[in-house]
């Protein structure tokens, strides 16, 4: 598979005196996906937030397609990255939010076709093209001019994976895009995500609480604990017979 | 009745400069240099700190014999005087607005690889001034009353007039004044009528939160 698309070298994140991360190793295969699970304040979120810019790690680099995210070079040395920066590398990357986070003065197409309009500097015509196409694929096409507040939550959830998508990102992050949703409504939403990774193009990393969703598509699942990955391989092993205490009684919870 | 005239055009100049002075001002206390924030910081602490007629004697009066700075005519002063006073109260509004639009919004946006000036112009000024609207269409109301402040520097708006006409009859007093407050009232209606309008528009559309 070549390269690695995302690498974390020794990461570490503390919010004040708290270290949340304590060194984080990481490589992101080209078109994995992969499933992060952990007790709630284990970091996971925070790994995918600094990966998508929205946090600074305390130390260590985080790579994507070989390009120094946090760090640029100048005049040979490694300087903190400036917002050009920052958005030459990020470029690729797109998120979905626990809290959708739509833009509620905006039509569920203007969700869409905003960022490729003003960001990628797409032609108008295209860009609603190709936004009514992600939003028919995602089961909205009949929204279109409605405002995200007539909205269900799970398709608020769809409209914000439609808007990440039509950015066309190598890598997905999935931030416990279900936890803020009721009950009746996950399953649509992961619906829609089971459709994207069967696509197979894009690497994926999704924080979840979904054990049954992770096991079924996720490539490797990894066990955060303690600010370190404590566990990881493939769904099999470690939704299996891991000899990690702490997973065993962790995975327990959900089994009942 | 004469004098109305002057009444609306003090405060259309008035309404005109001191949003433009909230704004200017609001935007400079967010921003990332420290002295620009803290220099209308002080501006805004002044002007709410201190009372709007002595603020309007002091442009008038009191800045051309010190400075021998000459703001060229009463209307100017007047105007200038408002808009700073209001224009400081307003600049808060429009500061706690921008504030006040949830995280999660310049985070979306951020993950949409938006520049930090995309962010503000695309998501959250849009935003902001839906909460603005309310408050300003207060404002706008106050405006108009205080505008009333500049017949003390000899300008000839609504209650100068009333003015006259009362000192020609004192016996008259009650009468007159009723009539300048029912001019003023009537003057409010439409302004009134724009503050629900306003209300209703921010209504719609804002994430909190």
């Amino acid at each position: 598979m070549g390269e690695p698309i995302v690498r974390y070298e020794n990461v570490h994140k503390s919010f004040g005196a708290v270290e949340v991360l304590k060194g984080i190793n990481l490589d992101l295969k080209q078109a994995e996906k992969v499933a992060v699970i952990g007790p709630s304040g284990s970091g996971k979120t925070t790994i995918i937030r600094m990966l998508m810019t929205l946090e600074e790690p305390t130390s260590g680099e985080i790579i994507v397609d070989g390009k120094n995210l946090w760090h640029m070079e100048k005049n040979g040395q490694l300087v903190p990255a400036n917002e050009k920066h920052l958005r030459q590398v990020r470029g690729d990357i797109g998120m979905v939010f626990q809290h959708f986070n739509l833009f509620p003065h905006m039509t569920i197409l203007e969700n869409c076709m905003t960022a490729p309009i003003h960001v990628q500097k797409e032609d108008k015509k295209s860009a609603k093209e190709r936004s009514i196409e992600m939003l028919e694929k995602v089961g909205l096409g009949d929204k279109l001019g409605n405002y995200p507040s007539q909205l269900s939550g799970g398709q608020k959830q769809r409209v914000a994976m439609a808007r990440a998508l039509v950015m066309r990102p190598k890598i997905m992050l999935f931030d416990e895009v279900t936890s803020a949703l009721d009950p009746e409504l996950v399953e649509e939403v992961l619906e829609v995500i089971r459709d994207i990774a069967h696509e197979g193009r894009m690497a994926m990393v999704l924080v979840t609480h979904e054990m049954e969703f992770a096991r079924d598509i996720a490539d490797r699942v990894l066990f955060l604990d303690g600010g370190v990955i404590a566990e990881q391989g493939s769904p099999e092993e470690v939704f299996g017979n891991s000899e990690n205490k702490r997973l065993e009684s962790f995975l327990r919870r959900f089994r009942r | 009745m004469q004098g109305i005239n002057i009444t609306i055009t003090v405060l259309i100049a008035s309404i005109v400069c001191g949003y433009l002075t909230a704004f200017i001002a609001g935007f400079c206390r967010l921003s990332n240099n420290i002295i620009l924030r803290k220099l209308t910081g002080l501006y805004v602490e002044v002007f709410r700190g201190t009372s709007l007629i002595v603020q309007l004697f002091w442009l008038y009066y009191a800045l051309p014999i010190l400075f021998g700075f000459d703001l060229g005519s009463d209307f100017w002063a007047g105007v200038l005087a408002i808009s700073l006073n209001y224009g400081a109260y307003m600049s808060e509004i429009v500061r706690g607005s921008i504030l006040s639009v949830a995280k999660g919004q310049t985070e979306a946006a951020t993950a949409l690889n938006m520049s930090s000036f995309q962010r503000m112009r695309l998501v959250i000024f849009p935003q902001a001034v839906r909460m603005m609207l309310p408050e300003f269409g207060n404002y706008l109301i106050q405006m108009l009353k205080a505008t009333s402040l500049v017949s003390l520097i000899g300008m000839t708006d609504i209650l100068y007039y009333g003015d006259i006409l009362r000192s020609s009859n004192l016996s008259q007093a009650p009468t007159v004044y009723l009539l300048v407050l029912i001019f003023y009232f009537i003057l409010a209606l439409p302004l009134i009528f724009l503050t629900r309008k306003m209300e209703g528009i921010s209504k719609k559309g804002v994430a909190s939160g």
